[in-house]
């Protein structure tokens, strides 16, 4: 610590310029985890706060699309539900819809069919819940922008009048439009194209998209298995998410750039601690002849790295909250999350560590001859 | 009639010690079966042309090249059997190194660089960096870091700095070749002196011959060997 808390004041300069490109990274850091949450947040929160583990669709559907394309028994439910460590399982329906409420507002909507009194049914916290078909729970993110209890949504394809009834608290999404909660037979009935007043054709009432899955506290289920026995192909909750339009391609994009962002700031770290470990060469031979050994030579430069990343970080990942803060209130899809942010910053701290480590130990190459001879 | 000190006493002994550099067709012989004694408190000045190997036997005398044979002992420390790591802890406790233009650490202020050799390890009994930089004359200056201090300024405070774990051996090279003739002399009295006061076997490699009355003793190197110097 001696040396190295003493460069660091001597070569302020120098440090304050590696620390700001380490900063920076640290704010960008912030801004793109927050990018991802509000991503996440904005393209399938529907689906990531349903208590569900896995959902199983059409046997080989294509999983880009799954939700939306497979067709699957409901009867199938069953085997499901008789497996092994599965607690709950039960039909799930999706489908895009657009619509218009009474209010004169247009609504995109992901209309999840769930029957009514199950384990899937939405958790209401204003109005009531699902009690009838025709009607439908929205989230609570709707509320906010004027739709009341009591209001009629109209879905445009079918003409289905459908009675807002309650809300469900926060954001819900898929496919970056809100989710609406209906009953199962009203789902499948808009899915089959009925209009009111027409017949509805016998085999509507046995499709849904898929079956969803709720593994038993602690137990984890032989998916393949029952996937085989039923029929199925099973997605855990995680990879469904790639079945939400634009979700892969959105969440890849923004994985790519920090893994480069990643890259950047280890090679510019050790690219920088390798030029200081040059110009020391001198230093470090007469410290050397003085009788310091390797490993105080080591930690001592290890230290001074592991300082400046460590500050640096901080002040970017707080620069970066304090500009994620001001942009959280906009219509931006974003949201800070604390523990992507600590993993992003712990990740941005080893990485540099492994950067400088591999700069600083050209330390232990420094011959303690050449200290001898002409001042160079 | 005069008692000679036992040998474990000693500052620096070296006997039949040869270097050789390069392999193949282009041997140099560095040193070539030297033998030396220096006592505590003697400050021997070694002189010679260039490429006789003066900057070898400090090399060797300071643990810094291991000889290809011979005997090289400091105090009771054996340095050609050291291991390299044994050889570091010798340098740090019993050794103490003036390079040319002082080499101070940049960034150190004049006490923090007498203050580096015990960050090093444990030494047993150290000077008080303090009172050292008063006796070499820089208490003034204190606070002011290398590129603040004159060449004789620097010079001053690397002698300090190299006598702060109370070496038995101080091993000085070229000390004046950045100094002016009065600072010369200044700086060569300095050593004659801390070597005298605090009885260290000094050995200076000089080219500078007006500086050699402060010396106790004055050996030519040539070619390797070692022989009574001829005004
Ligand atoms: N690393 C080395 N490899 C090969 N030869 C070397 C090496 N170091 C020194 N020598 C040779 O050993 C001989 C002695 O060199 P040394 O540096 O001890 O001379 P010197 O007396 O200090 O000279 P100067 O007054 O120029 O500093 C020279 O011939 C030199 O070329
Ligand atoms: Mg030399």
């Amino acid at each position: 610590m001696f040396l190295a808390l003493r460069e660091l004041s001597f070569a302020r300069g120098r440090f304050a310029l590696m620390g700001s490109v380490v900063a920076l990274i640290g704010v960008l850091m912030v801004l793109l985890s927050g990018l991802s949450v509000g991503l996440v947040n904005d393209g399938v929160s529907g689906l990531q706060k349903l208590p569900v583990s896995s959902f199983a669709f059409e046997r080989d559907v294509d999983t880009s699309a799954a939700f939306t394309r497979s067709v699957v028994d409901v009867d199938t439910a069953q085997t499901w539900a008789a497996a092994d460590g599965v607690a709950e399982a039960g039909p799930f329906g999706l489908t895009l819809v657009n619509t218009r409420t009474d209010g004169g507002l247009d609504l995109d909507l992901a209309l999840f069919g769930v029957e009514r009194d199950s384990w899937l049914a939405p958790q209401v916290a204003t109005g009531t819940a699902l009690a009838d078909e025709g009607q439908i729970v929205l989230p609570g993110t709707l509320r906010d922008e004027g739709v009341a209890v009591g209001d009629v949504v109209t879905i445009d394809q079918v003409g289905t009048e459908l009675e807002v009834v309650g809300f469900i608290d926060g954001q819900h999404t898929f496919g970056h439009v809100d989710v609406g909660y209906v009953d199962l037979r009203t789902w499948q009935e808009v899915r089959a194209g009925v209009r009111p007043g027409e017949n509805v054709p016998e085999h509507a009432y046995q499709e849904v998209s898929a079956i969803a899955v709720l593994a038993a506290d602690g137990a984890s289920p032989d998916l393949a298995a029952v996937d085989a026995e039923a029929g199925t192909t099973s997605l855990t909750l995680t990879q469904s998410f790639g079945a939400s339009p634009g979700f892969t391609a959105e969440t890849s994009t923004l994985q790519l750039i920090q893994v480069f962002l990643y890259a950047i700031s280890a090679l510019v770290v050790g690219a920088f601690f390798t030029v200081v470990t040059i110009q020391r060469k001198h230093e470090i031979a007469v410290l050397r002849a003085m009788g310091a050994s390797t490993r105080y030579l080591l930690r001592d430069s290890l230290t001074q790295s592991a300082i400046l990343l460590v500050v640096s970080t901080a002040i970017g990942v707080g620069i970066g909250l304090l500009l994620g803060a001001s942009i959280s209130g906009t219509d931006m899809p974003f949201a800070l999350e604390a523990s992507p942010i600590v993993g992003a910053s712990a990740l941005l701290v080893v990485l540099g560590m492994v950067g400088a480590a591999s700069a600083v130990t050209r330390i232990t190459r420094v011959d303690p001859l050449t200290a001898l001879g002409g001042n160079r | 009639m005069t008692a000679h000190p036992v040998t474990t006493t000693t500052g620096l002994v070296m006997v039949g010690v040869t270097l050789t550099h390069g392999d193949g067709d282009s041997v140099v012989t560095a040193l070539d079966d030297v033998s030396l004694t220096v006592e505590p408190g003697e400050l021997l000045a070694v002189v010679g042309p260039s490429g006789a190997g003066k900057s070898s036997l400090l090399a060797v005398a300071g643990g810094l090249t291991r000889p290809d044979s011979g005997q090289v002992r400091v105090g009771a420390a054996d340095l050609v059997a050291a291991s390299r790591r044994q050889l570091a802890a010798i340098r740090r406790t019993e050794i103490g190194f003036v390079f040319q233009s002082g080499n101070l650490v940049p960034a150190l202020t004049a006490v923090d660089q007498l203050r580096l050799p015990l960050q090093f390890g444990k030494v047993a009994d150290p000077r008080d960096p303090m009172e050292l930089l008063e006796e070499v004359g820089m208490a003034e200056r204190a606070k002011r870091r290398p590129h603040q201090l004159s060449g004789g300024e620097r010079q001053r405070v690397g002698i300090a700095r190299a006598l702060m774990t109370r070496p038995r051996l101080l091993l000085v090279d070229e000390p004046t070749a950045a100094l002016d003739r009065a600072r010369s002399q200044e700086v060569v009295a300095l050593l004659a002196r801390e070597a005298h006061q605090h009885g260290v076997a000094t050995v200076m490699v000089t080219h500078d011959h007006d500086v050699l009355h402060h010396c106790d003793r004055v050996l030519e190197m040539m070619d390797g060997q070692l022989l009574p110097h001829t005004a």
